[in-house]
């Protein structure tokens, strides 16, 4: 005689057909993820490794992440075989052979070469992004955390900055296109400007303190895509604050601490980990927008890297390479997508999505690294 | 009536200053804390979690505070460092709290520098994720002392004080949270000393221990009592037998009595003291 049978078998039903549900939705997720893995590396990853294309060829194409986008030719040569060959290397062909027949000649914008200019402007903009997101996002981060009273102040302020997580991002491409492009920011001293001064020149050591506009350059591109990342950064910073433990606090404030020396020495060092885990995650994210930096720092084509036009600047190129216009991945594959796909381009296209995705999916991989890491080292 | 209901009953009573009464009473000559008529509110003066508290802790000695839970004598003992400060809307809305006759909540008073007089061991031991030797540097440290030599001497003279240096010297870099317990405790311990406070006070440092660990830690104030004044909250009244010269014993908020260990463990005057320490209630 067993006093615990199961009861109510309907009951039991109901649960587990909700567990299935559960299972199911998660299971279509999976699926949807992995679709479009799988589908963006059959395509792209015979143009990084012609190995595994149908034509075969070189084990890995580091053409492809080395060069510069450029206009792809497409022609038929004197023995009636098509070729396709980006542009520089087509003039070089021709004047290697001027006398070669070229029929049927077409060109197609962008589709050439490879894709260092937009993988280079994606680092620069991602490294001026989270340089300017972290000094801030930290410091507002520690300031409501630690110094302001808590009370509907701080409660207002805290809401307003989640509020900028809302904000759509073309929205923030305008504001960073009013903000960083048009308004004057960028100090700079100029000598001999004589009687044809701006309304805000600051006059000292024989020139003048001007203020310039950033125009489309990196600096405007990386300052939005900062603007964008801080609620990430800020919250992220203020819940590994939070995680530390009072007793270190109360501990180093009852030897005798300042305020400030109690954070920096008995709180900040243990929640820079999570500080750092959180701010790959928003690298991650702001790496892929494309409507912020449309508009502030992206341009489709441009022959040279950011430093090598710098260069051109005269002898203080370094802090020029700040004010030039770069090219940038998710811009890159924007202006692809607008460009009717044919064999030639779909090379290009589909090589560009894939290096991205994997690069994407470098920095997830290594903020998870991060994080296993932060947990195996600080166990309080 | 149950005994509970009568002790809470005479609790709300307006109490006398037990000082006057007390037949061995501490002069403001003998005394390093005196605490006058003080009460305490952590909202901003709505209601009192102390009231009217009158008594003095005699220098050199151990002085024990002893009450059931809620009495307010963990409140009193962080008003000592003003680490009640951390609640913004905590007051001492009555009296003074007078160490080495400075009122410590006056304006000129620096909490840091009386933090510094006036060192803390919590209840629940919280030794920096850092190794050994800088968590007792710690205090030093933050006081801008790099000198290395300085710091050596300091690190070995306080771990030796609370009898730790034998267990660390040959660990000194290990990491602190690698220490038992009971370890950790006295490396706390050692980290207050380390800054020659003097004033230690202690809320219930042995509450998270284990009997072993708690009966190193009782010889350690017996041995540290030579050249700090201790005052410790503790729950443990065999405890506070053991170690402490003055007890005093406290009741919702109110002071009940303040005597000689002896006297308030052997011969209590007031009633209620005697049903706590006999266990009656509590």
């Amino acid at each position: 005689m067993n006093p615990f049978k199961s009861s109510s078998k309907t009951q039991k039903r109901k649960d587990a057909i909700v567990a299935g549900f559960l299972a199911v939705l998660t299971y279509i997720i999976l699926a949807c993820t992995l679709f479009i893995f799988f589908d963006i590396t059959k395509k792209g990853l015979p143009v990084i490794m012609p190995v595994f294309s149908e034509q075969g060829g070189e084990v890995f194409n580091s053409d492809f992440l080395t060069r510069m986008p450029e206009t792809l030719v497409e022609f038929t040569d004197g023995e009636g075989l098509k070729k396709s060959m980006p542009s520089s290397d087509f003039t070089a062909y021709t004047k290697k052979n001027p006398d070669a027949v070229v029929e049927n000649k077409k060109t197609n914008a962008y589709s050439g070469g490879g894709i260092a200019g937009p993988l280079i402007g994606t680092a620069l903009l991602v490294i001026v992004c989270m340089i300017a997101a972290l000094i801030v996002g930290v410091a507002a981060a520690v300031y409501l955390n630690e110094y302001a009273s808590q009370g509907r102040f701080v409660g207002l302020i805290r809401l307003a900055i989640m509020n900028l997580a809302g904000v759509p991002s073309i929205v923030f491409g305008l504001f960073g296109f009013a903000f960083f492009c048009l308004f004057p920011l960028l100090p700079v001293f100029e000598t001999g400007l004589g009687a044809d001064l701006p309304k805000i020149a600051i006059p000292m050591f024989g020139g003048h303190l001007v203020f310039k506009t950033l125009g489309n350059s990196l600096l405007a591109g990386g300052l939005t895509l900062a603007v964008m990342v801080l609620p990430v950064i800020i919250a992220a910073c203020e819940e590994s604050l939070k995680a530390i433990p009072k007793g270190f606090r109360e501990a180093s404030l009852a030897l005798g601490a300042t305020k400030w020396q109690c954070i920096r020495t008995a709180v900040l060092p243990y929640a820079t980990p999570g500080i750092l885990t959180a701010s790959v995650l928003g690298v991650t994210r702001v790496a892929g927008e494309t409507a912020p930096i449309m508009f502030t720092a992206a341009v489709a084509l441009k022959g040279k890297l950011p430093w090598q036009d710098a260069q051109d600047n005269g002898i203080f190129w370094l802090p020029d390479i700040f004010t030039e216009s770069v090219q940038a991945m998710p811009y890159h594959i924007y202006t692809f997508a607008k460009i009717p796909r044919t064999e030639a381009t779909s090379a290009m296209q589909d090589g560009s999505v894939f290096v991205f995705l994997v690069m994407v999916m470098l920095f997830a991989s290594f903020s998870i690294y991060l994080r296993i890491q932060y947990r195996k080292k600080l166990k309080w | 009536m149950s005994a509970t209901d009568e002790n809470i009953e005479l609790a709300k009573k307006p109490v006398a200053a037990r000082e006057a009464n007390n037949p061995n009473p501490i002069s403001a000559k003998d005394a390093v804390i005196e605490v006058d008529n003080v009460s305490f509110s952590y909202d901003d003066g709505k209601s009192n979690v102390l009231s009217n508290i009158s008594f003095n802790i005699p220098k050199g000695k151990v002085t024990a505070l002893i009450g059931p839970s809620g009495c307010g004598k963990s409140t009193l003992i962080r008003c000592l460092n003003r680490m009640n400060d951390l609640v913004e809307t905590s007051k001492v809305t009555t009296g003074q709290i007078r160490i080495m006759g400075q009122d410590i909540n006056a304006a000129e008073v620096d909490p840091i520098e009386l933090r510094k007089q006036v060192g803390m061991v919590f209840q629940k031991y919280n030794p920096f994720p850092k190794s050994v030797y800088e968590n007792v540097a710690y205090g030093l440290r933050i006081q801008g002392i790099k000198n290395k030599g300085r710091l050596d001497e300091a690190v070995e003279v306080s771990l030796r004080r609370a009898a730790l240096w034998n267990e660390v010297k040959d660990r000194l870099g290990s990491s602190a949270l690698g220490l038992s317990g009971g370890q950790q405790q006295r490396l706390c311990i050692a980290r207050t000393i380390a800054v020659n406070p003097r004033i230690v006070l202690m809320d219930e440092p042995c509450s998270a221990l284990d009997p072993i660990a708690t009966a190193r830690i009782e010889e350690l104030i017996a041995e540290l009592q030579e050249d700090f004044t201790i005052v410790i909250v503790t729950h443990n009244m065999q405890q506070a037998t053991r170690v402490s010269d003055r007890t005093a014993f406290f009741y919702l908020g109110r002071l009940i009595e303040y005597d000689e260990t002896t006297t308030i463990f052997g011969n209590p005057s007031v009633s209620q003291t005697e049903d706590y320490v006999s266990g009656r209630f509590g």
